[in-house]
């Protein structure tokens, strides 16, 4: 029985999948329209998107980016699309630029501000990149050449342009040769920006960082046969005696021999982005050593210490923003001795910092409530004091753990110094925007100024929200 | 090198007390306690001088004194010849009932972007993400001003509202119409709402000075009535269930019963609604709301619900795949998964968050006070300071309402931790 059976010798060519199982339309069956259910979603989403994008496009097109006033913008809008057209008044923007950035602050001092935020780049560049000294170098060079183009933008004049390129020019030689050393710019920053943001006498900063200089100096004296707490006490207490008796003696000496100072800037005068980015900045960088401490003390054996924490972080995140941006106003003035009247953008950050130290502390306990037991007995094991294990283990892990609750709340405290217009100062959203609304040449203007605004706020926190993912990435070094 | 040797046996000395670190705990509690007393000791010092400076002491007495202004939205009566005390009762109801209509609105707006942002559908899922992180990375003041100017500023006015003869002659629309079959106006002054009247309504009593209304309150007491009851009847399903393998079927039951009494009960009540009505040159009848509790609750909703859906998409994908895989090898189909397995999980995950999320809400609702709303801040902080000058005592007295607010739901949390609290044994 014979059967001839045949057997192919060549394989066939391949088919294409189905066209429903290839290439555009398998893509589109698979995310947009896998079920009946998707199908309506879908449907419903690009309806809605159409409706936006047909709301919102022609006003973006026909936006005007120069004119006068409002009613010129709405002429030009007319005059090129016809009646009844609507457009973006950009030029509102262009014509308030300055106010919305620098507020009232005197004109020909812009580059102060300006530098203040170069030199606060600068001083980030450590933090971001310890002693590596390629990226520092770049970001420090980037930052000189974008001062340098920005002075030049506001008009600075030549004096203030060359001072500021060349001290530019000697930390991008500092970054180069010694980039570990930008960090004791990082430390002085503070009390340089002061300087040149509100101005007056250089000698008032110098003293008070004399003052933290004494401070350092007794506290490693003493830190090692008092051990920590105690040697920054006595520190703390021989550092109060220089600024509270010393240092206006000496400082006033020092003016009178070698005046050298800026034109003072009043506090009234600080508005828009930049009130926005010295309240956010000094509070950010102010609450996370502070809240760092707290969440020691709450996780601390000592029954008082962690009682006094746990009261004073409790207090701080029951009550609104506000109840306590509004004690800074009225009420700290009854606090403090009897007439005592310090700036009211000083007590604003002070509250703001004592509040955001009061949530990162919470913040932290979490990362510190994360770590396994083990990691404490393991420091204990190894012979190293409080101190020593809290620097060398546990922090360093808690803080990596706590790092996306700490950027949320640095951003939620960004976006918390709008509050600050609520008790009198001008912040860019409601101060600026009042001032520029109330003009008779803008008057009616009301998506514009809030989109800009909104936009600068969307950009600042959605970096920070994006480098903390990054950051999160980089540091994460257990195996999943 | 340092030996581990026994604790000397010595009598104790003074220096110990800094250098053994046994002892210094204690001296620098004592220290800190010293300087807490002095802290405090100079704090109220410093307040009696500068009290004395300005001849004011601290008292509450003022809050019995009349108060001698309006407040546009009351949910209890109150006139410019109410005390002090009534209006920052009327102020922090103000409150409660924003951030009681603005948690609703935000948790089922937070869970459905939630959700969908999680979903297979590729463009809802980026629109999602799109949404959530352009309105939680700018302020919510700029949210609620917004909301605020646009209300006011683009919504025509009601005359502008008015069908004329001429209208109906020349066949054009009025600039601005009804929404929702002419029962809901947006003009540039507010919304007016069709209110809920009844026709023989059941009374009212007065518990101190509060109005209280009768037919609410009896028509409440049957809904949680027939919940109640409609919860026995599960029970009772799920025991036949449990004993039989059969259960009973129910839906028809659980919707006579939860709504059955309830429109019985208001067509008893004669229930029926008013709408509002242009009359001359403003809407009359219904309700009235102003555009401030409008652009408040809205301008919170958007705002939290985007941390709302963070936390619930983060709770959803804290449970980890080998659970949903889990259930489908039991053979469970995917919503019954979602059900029994893991929203049960989530939610552990999900509530904490959530409820702090209400708490700051709450709030939140001072800022309330950009636009004029007259909450617990714009009476007791506000209007009421500025008029008795007594900052001290009203600072205090609010702080210690909103501390007591957010202890309280704190403390919600807390037996809720406890109670889904995972029973290790």
């Amino acid at each position: 029985m014979s059967e001839t059976s045949f057997v192919r010798s060549e394989m066939l060519a391949q088919k294409l999948p189905p066209v429903t199982e290839r290439g555009i339309i398998k893509w589109l069956r698979e995310n947009l329209f896998s079920g009946w259910f998707n199908s309506v979603l879908t449907i419903l989403a690009i309806l809605a998107l159409y409706s936006l994008i047909r709301g919102f496009l022609p006003w973006l097109q026909n936006s005007v980016w120069n004119a006068g006033s409002l009613r010129e913008c709405r002429d030009i809008v007319i005059a090129q699309s016809g009646e009844g057209a609507t457009g973006a008044c950009w030029a509102m923007v262009r014509v308030r630029w300055n106010q919305f950035i620098f507020g009232l602050y005197p004109v020909p001092e812009y580059w102060r501000p300006t530098t203040a935020m170069a030199l606060l780049l600068v001083s980030l560049a450590p933090v971001l990149y310890y002693g590596l000294r390629r990226p520092t170098t770049k970001m420090v060079g980037a930052v000189t050449i974008g001062l340098l183009v920005a002075l030049i933008g506001l008009g600075t004049d030549a004096l203030h342009i060359a001072a500021s390129v060349a001290v530019m020019l000697a930390l991008v030689a500092v970054a180069w040769l010694a980039p570990k050393k930008l960090v004791w710019l990082t430390l002085v920053f503070p009390l340089i920006s002061f300087f040149l943001l509100w101005g007056g006498s250089i000698w008032g900063p110098v003293g008070t960082l004399i003052g933290f200089a004494i401070w350092a100096g007794v506290f490693t004296a003493a830190q090692r046969s008092f051990g920590v707490v105690v040697g920054a006490a006595i520190g703390l207490l021989v550092a109060s005696l220089w600024w509270g008796f010393v240092q206006s003696v000496v400082t006033g000496a020092l003016q009178s021999a070698m005046p050298f100072e800026l034109l003072y800037v009043r506090s009234d005068d600080f508005g828009g982005f930049l009130l926005a980015f010295v309240i956010g900045i000094a509070a950010i960088a102010a609450s996370l050593p502070i809240g760092i401490l707290l969440a020691l003390g709450r996780q601390s054996d000592m029954l008082l210490i962690r009682t006094l924490c746990v009261g004073f972080i409790e207090f701080f995140r029951g009550v609104p923003l506000i109840t306590v941006l509004f004690s800074a106003n009225f009420l700290l003035l009854y606090f403090l001795p009897r007439g005592t009247n310090f700036d009211l953008i000083l007590r604003v950050i002070i509250v703001v910092i004592i509040f955001a130290s009061a949530y990162i502390a919470e913040v932290v306990r979490g990362g510190l409530a994360a770590l396994p037991r083990g990691q404490y007995e393991a420091a204990d094991a190894l012979g190293l004091d409080y101190w020593q294990a809290q620097r060398l283990i546990i922090m360093p892990q808690a803080l990596k753990i706590s790092i996306p609750g700490i950027v949320s709340s640095f951003i939620g405290l960004f976006k918390d110094t709008t509050l600050v217009a609520l008790v009198g100062l001008m912040d860019p959203l409601q101060g600026v925007t009042k001032i520029v609304r109330s003009d008779t040449a803008w008057k009616g203007i009301y998506w514009e100024p809030y989109i800009f605004v909104g936009a600068i706020f969307f950009v600042v926190c959605f970096s920070m929200s994006r480098y903390s993912m990054y950051l999160e990435g980089k540091l994460k070094t257990d195996h999943r | 090198m340092t030996l581990a040797v026994d604790a000397p046996k010595g009598s104790f000395r003074i220096s110990q007390l800094i250098y053994d670190t046994r002892y210094r705990s204690y001296t620098i509690q004592f220290i800190v306690l010293l300087l807490f007393f002095a802290l405090l000791i100079w704090l109220a010092n410093n307040t009696i001088e500068n009290l004395a400076d300005r001849d004011k002491d601290i008292n509450f007495r003022f809050l019995f004194n009349r108060a001698g202004y309006d407040i546009g939205q009351q949910l209890i009566p109150y006139t410019n010849d109410d005390t002090h005390l009534r209006a920052l009762f009327v102020g922090l109801l103000n409150t409660l009932v924003v951030a009681f209509f603005a948690c609703i609105f935000a948790t089922l707006l937070g869970v459905t972007v939630g959700i969908l942002r999680l979903s297979k559908n590729w463009l809802v899922a980026r629109m999602m993400t799109v949404y959530v992180e352009v309105f939680r990375n700018v302020p919510l003041l700029l949210w609620i001003i917004l909301a605020f100017v646009i209300l006011g500023e683009t919504r025509p006015g009601p005359k502008e509202f008015k069908v004329t003869d001429e209208m109906i002659a020349a066949g054009t629309e009025p600039a601005g119409t009804m929404w929702f079959w002419n029962s809901v106006a947006v003009t540039n002054r507010g919304t007016d709402l069709p209110a809920p009247l009844l026709d023989r309504p059941l009374g009212v009593f007065e518990v101190a000075t509060v109005p209280i209304n009768l037919s609410v309150l009896v028509t409440i007491a049957v809904i949680i009535g027939s919940i109640l009851f409609n919860r026995a009847l599960l029970a009772r399903a799920k025991a036949v269930q449990e004993t039989t393998g059969d259960r009973p079927t129910t839906w028809w039951k659980s919707l006579l019963i939860l709504f059955g009494p309830v429109i019985a009960l208001l067509l008893a009540l004669g229930f029926h609604l008013e709408y509002p009505e242009l009359k001359g040159f403003n809407f009359q009848g219904g309700i009235a709301i102003a555009h401030s509790f409008t652009a408040l609750v809205l301008a919170l909703t958007i705002y939290s619900a985007t941390y709302i859906a963070e936390s619930v998409r983060a709770g959803i994908l804290a449970i980890g795949r080998g659970q949903s895989e889990a259930a489908f090898a039991l053979g469970l189909r995917p919503n019954r998964t979602m059900n029994l397995v893991i929203l049960p999980q989530a939610l552990r995950v999900i509530i904490p968050p959530m409820i702090s999320q209400y708490l700051n809400i709450t709030k939140n609702t001072t800022l309330g006070m950009a636009i004029s709303y007259l909450d617990l801040k714009g009476t007791l902080g506000g209007i009421t300071l500025n008029q008795t000058g007594r900052e001290l005592e009203c600072m205090l007295l609010m702080m210690m309402i909103y501390l007591t607010l957010s202890l309280m739901i704190s403390a919600v949390m807390n037996v809720y931790n406890r109670s889904v609290k995972l029973k290790e044994r």
